[in-house]
């Protein structure tokens, strides 16, 4: 697995990149997934300013929910929830769709063309995964400190120059930055994954439409497990 | 003309040998499927492969095109081994090479006429027209003008091989695979895809195998069957030898009888 990243990198770095498969996977990794990432977004700022409310709420600190909302967002609900949200909409698709082009013998057709495989197939996937990622993720943010705001400042009263203050208060540019790299490492996960078990459909799970799933459940349990494994530990590292 | 070459020990003078297959194993998860298959084609020659189906008619083109390894013995295309080459060497050995897959393998997220167009928009520097052209006089000629814009999942299994045959000719590859040209396709388009290969066969003179359950249609165009059975080729020969065999097993199996050798069980 670790030399298919490593193949998947290198042809990353040596053009051509096929321009119009990159197009196409962003637009089917990142575009369609913004109405999930809106919604799970949104929902999620707003529990946090629901919850971080309360809970503040006791110790009569509720100035401080703008920066509550907006560093767990930012540090950890961001990136994370992103992260399996893509995974679930794009990722199981993309192993799926890879899968299907093994047990065709489509990749085989492609490589007797004296094509590369991963140039047309692994590429594209996760150069759009890095680059869409980090946007989904900063949207996520966005809708969540929004969210938050809706509940906090709407419905329960906190000010609103309370909860923006303090906010650009406590978040400087470093907290942004841990959950742009943990965004993107989560791109190079859900690709790798993904792609692996989509391109190796079939040698591990079977063939036939049953190898597939098989393939997409493993692709996604993985990749999601692997992005919180992940996460604990770029956190403690970051700390 | 091949013939009589063929039938003296494949050739041992190597040098217009084309595909060599020497002494080829391979089993899947322990179950051996080719057990010392050896084969050799001259330069033009088209070869019928027939054999009981999950005999290994398939996995043996995938061993000639490079694309499974033998856990034994070689297979060597105009005397290079593709289970060695690396690079470029082996990308050029694979462009010369045509494979039809038995489920035709078109690509499912390109119309037909973006499946045919492929090896051209990839592998050649050939305008827009001229790509074109090709590409519909290509689709006429296995009966498809009119499909080209449509998707492979929309069209049927027969229209899918004959676009894949296509993708295959287009390129007009040295040594041609067909796995099972015309299972799946009508009599009529049956008979007019054997007719197209003959006759491409004929004009581009590539060597070629193919893979085949329609015994008596293919045997006038072939110049050489082999009989592929447990693994091994069991008997090869000119069609007419092989229709009029003696042997129990191969007349068991050309004349479709349920009772000899075999037990359909
Ligand atoms: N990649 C693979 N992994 C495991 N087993 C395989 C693989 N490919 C083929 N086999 C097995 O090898 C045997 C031969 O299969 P193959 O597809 O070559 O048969 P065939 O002679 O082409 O049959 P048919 O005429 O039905 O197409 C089968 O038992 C099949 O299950
Ligand atoms: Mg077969």
């Amino acid at each position: 697995m670790g030399l298919f990243l490593a193949q998947a990198v290198f042809y990353c770095l040596i053009p051509p990149v096929k321009v119009s498969r990159l197009v196409k996977q962003i637009h089917f990794i990142g575009w369609q997934s913004l109405v999930v990432i809106l919604l799970t977004g949104s929902f999620t700022g707003m529990v946090l300013g629901l919850q971080g409310f309360y809970t503040l709420n006791r110790f009569g600190s509720e100035a401080f929910l703008g920066p509550m909302v907006a560093l767990s967002l930012i540090k950890e609900m961001g990136p994370v929830i992103t992260g399996l949200m893509v995974t679930g909409r794009a990722g199981s698709a993309v192993t799926a769709e890879i899968g299907i082009m093994r047990i065709s013998d489509q990749i085989d057709a492609l490589t007797l063309m004296g094509l590369n495989p991963f140039r047309y197939l692994i590429v594209p996937n996760l150069l759009a995964a890095l680059i869409a990622l980090p946007l989904l993720t900063a949207v996520f943010d966005v809708v969540g400190i929004m969210g938050g705001y809706i509940v906090g400042v709407k419905l329960l009263g906190v000010g609103s120059g309370t909860y923006f203050g303090e906010m650009a208060n406590y978040v400087d540019l470093s907290e942004v930055a841990e959950g742009l790299y943990k965004s993107l490492s989560f791109g190079v996960i859900i690709a790798w994954v993904c792609c692996y078990k989509g391109f190796y459909t079939g040698i591990h799970t079977g063939f036939g439409a049953e190898g597939v799933s098989r393939a997409t459940t493993q692709a996604v349990v993985f990749s999601s497990v692997l992005i919180l494994v992940w996460d604990y530990f770029m956190t403690s590292i970051m700390f | 003309m091949h013939r009589e070459a063929n039938r003296a020990g494949a050739g041992a003078d190597g040098s217009a040998i084309m595909i060599r297959i020497e002494d080829l194993h391979r089993s899947f998860d322990g179950v051996p499927v080719l057990k010392g298959v050896s084969l050799a084609l001259e330069k033009g020659e088209l070869l019928a492969l027939i054999g009981r189906s999950g005999y290994g008619k398939s996995v043996l083109l995938k061993h000639i095109a490079g694309l499974l390894r033998p856990d034994s013995g070689r297979v060597l295309i105009d005397g290079e081994d593709m289970a060695v080459l690396r690079g470029s060497r082996l990308t050029k050995l694979r462009e010369r090479l045509g494979f039809l897959f038995q489920g035709g393998a078109l690509f499912d997220s390109m119309t037909v006429f973006e499946n045919v167009a492929f090896p051209l928009r990839e592998k050649t520097r050939m305008s827009n027209e001229a790509i074109r052209e090709r590409v519909m006089e290509e689709l006429s000629r296995v009966g498809l003008s009119g499909a080209e814009e449509k998707y492979p999942s929309q069209i049927s299994g027969g229209m899918q091989k004959r676009a894949a045959l296509a993708r295959e000719l287009i390129s007009e590859p040295e040594i041609m695979l067909f796995d099972e040209p015309t299972t799946g396709l009508d009599p009529i388009f049956g008979h007019a895809i054997l007719k197209l290969i003959d006759d491409l066969h004929r004009r581009l003179g590539f060597t070629g195998i193919l893979v085949t359950h329609e015994i008596h249609k293919v045997f006038e165009i072939v110049d050489r069957v082999a009989f592929l059975h447990e693994g091994r080729v069991q008997a090869q020969g000119p069609p007419d030898e092989i229709l009029a065999s003696e042997d129990a097993l191969v007349r068991q199996f050309v004349r479709g009888e349920i009772e000899g050798p075999v037990s359909v069980e």
